[in-house]
């Protein structure tokens, strides 16, 4: 069997990210799955199976079977339809599943989809759904709130390296300045450094303002081999790489509580296999989840040493026109986060980079692009990184 | 919520009110919670149950304000890793002071608490927390 050399995405689509309330799971997944397929090019019918990520529509909506949902709904008729999870890299995952389909030569054209539907249960049901993303028996069940579970995070990082309080806040700044300019995010609103530092503690040390809000959303993309790639587009995007890691469930068991292992892992990995090293890396989407999330992926991903996120922050040199612009999408926490859609909104962010369509938030001549979704605390990370 | 059913709760007693993890006797290493296996030598490991001190140190620690249902009536109350003596760190509540008073590096011992109960007449959890520890008992610095 002949492997296949890389995978493309030729259209990626995204529904509008928020608190719906006037939109069913079922209608945001069709709206991402048809803006993918209407910018593609593909028909319908050149589509060979549909792979969707999606964490836990069972406990947000009451609804499980989602990948025979979604070929239903898109009027796909018999194709295979996998759905899989992998808690917060549900979506990550689901991209991933459908490059090793089309690089394996068992599909050619595939639909990507990510979802999630939060805001149709209440706050609380919506925590304690979230909690279920890190060791539930032993985290979870003590009070240990997922927000806390980063607070434990922050906490450290803080004692060990001197990270502050204005550096967790300097993120979620950058990030919603970024997001005025993306017409899907959830919040296309800048807000005040001083606003972010005094917003309600909900972990300390972690405010309302350092956490990505309960969102509703969905994202898809239209991937297929590299041969076909052109019939389709003269604008394809390729995975130069794509691959996953994992850690303990649980934070208490981790080598070191401020460093996600697995992020390192499979950043280093995916730069190997790509053959590009981090300073040839144009443009980043790193999982924020909150804020210390994406203090952490800086130093974990190689733009800096352990322990000098926050100096990074500091010299602004994640900011879109710096040399590492990380989030120019806004991230998890003002382009919102719906769970499942989160890791395939990543790459829709950077197919608009690399093609240049990102518009007023476009990171000139971007032409490698990196994503890192984690699940979890960093129990799994997955990476793509992405090439025009 | 499955999470809250009886047996799974059950199951769990004797680490949640004894701190019963285990110990490989191949790598000499300690688990909490205790494990199926050794991660370390997994088919080479020899796992023996190990009743822990109780002893530790705060490695890390929050404040819940935003608390889930269960919590409600406790917040805020501060959550931490606690890295035991032996070796191993787990999450518990740290309870007897005030929240306010935690820190990093803080010796805390463990006592057994009602952890939460699971709605009016729903089931009541028991198990271990930590409070700091008291010149007076003896217990040493480390
Ligand atoms: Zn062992």
């Amino acid at each position: 069997m002949t492997v296949k050399k890389r995978v493309a995405i030729v259209g990626v689509g995204i529904s509008k990210f928020g608190e719906l309330w006037d939109k069913s799971l079922r209608d945001i997944t069709l709206e991402a799955g048809m803006y993918a397929i209407f910018d593609s090019g593909v028909a319908g019918k050149d589509i060979e199976a549909i792979c969707i990520g999606n964490m836990s529509a069972g406990r947000f909506t009451g609804q499980e079977h989602l990948g025979a949902l979604a070929a239903d709904m898109g009027g796909l008729g018999h194709i295979p339809a996998y759905s899989v999870e992998a808690a917060c890299a549900s979506g990550g995952a689901a991209v991933r599943q459908a490059y090793m389909a089309i690089r394996s030569g068992e599909h050619d054209v595939m639909l990507v989809l990510g979802c999630e539907k939060m805001s149709d249960v209440n706050q609380s049901e919506a925590m304690r759904t979230m909690g279920v993303a890190s060791d539930w028996e032993w985290e979870g069940i003590f009070g240990a709130t997922f927000p806390a579970l980063y607070a434990f995070i922050a906490r450290r990082h803080m004692h060990e390296y001197g990270t502050t309080e204005t550096h967790l806040a300097q993120v979620t700044v950058k990030n919603h300045k970024n997001a005025e300019h993306n017409p899907w995010a959830q919040f296309q609103k800048a807000v005040p450094l001083d606003v972010v530092m005094k917003s309600g503690l909900i972990a300390d040390p972690i405010r309302i303002l350092h956490s990505s809000p309960i969102s509703d959303g969905a994202a898809g993309l239209l991937m297929c081999s590299e041969e076909k790639a052109k019939q389709f587009t003269d604008t394809p995007i390729y995975i130069e790489a794509s691959t996953q890691s994992s850690d303990t469930l649980a934070l208490h068991d981790r080598r070191d509580i401020c460093t996600m292992d697995a992020a390192v892992v499979s950043s280093r990995e995916a730069l190997r296999k790509a053959g590009l090293t981090i300073d040839n890396i144009d443009v980043f989407e790193l999982h924020d989840s909150f804020t210390i999330g994406e203090i952490v992926l800086t130093e974990d991903v190689g733009i800096t040493q352990k322990g000098n996120g926050g100096k990074l922050l500091d010299e602004g040199l994640t900011e879109i026109g710096a040399k590492y612009p990380v989030n120019p999408s806004g991230g998890l926490k003002a382009r919102g986060h719906p769970i499942g859609a989160t890791g395939v909104a990543q790459i829709v962010e950077l197919v608009f980079q690399l093609r240049g369509d990102a518009e007023k938030r476009q990171v000139s001549g971007a032409e490698k692009a990196m994503a890192v979704n984690i699940g979890g605390t960093g129990a799994t990370s997955i990476v793509h990184i992405l090439g025009r | 919520m499955a999470e809250h059913g009886v047996a799974q709760i059950w199951r769990k007693i004797p680490s949640m009110y004894n701190v019963i993890g285990n110990h490989c006797t191949t790598c000499d290493t300690f688990y909490f919670p205790p494990r199926p296996v050794c991660p370390k030598c997994r088919r080479k490991g020899h796992l023996e149950d190990h009743k822990f001190k109780g002893l530790g140190i705060v490695h890390t620690f929050s404040i819940v304000r935003q608390a889930p249902d269960d919590f409600k009536t406790q917040a805020p109350y501060v959550v931490a890793q606690v890295q035991l003596d032996e070796g191993p760190r787990l999450t518990t509540q740290i309870v007897n002071c005030e929240v306010t008073d935690v820190y990093i590096g803080m010796r805390v011992r463990v006592c057994f608490r009602k952890i939460t109960e699971f709605g009016h007449a729903g089931l009541i959890l028991y198990g271990f927390k930590f409070e700091p520890t008291m010149k007076v008992t003896g217990h040493p610095d480390r």
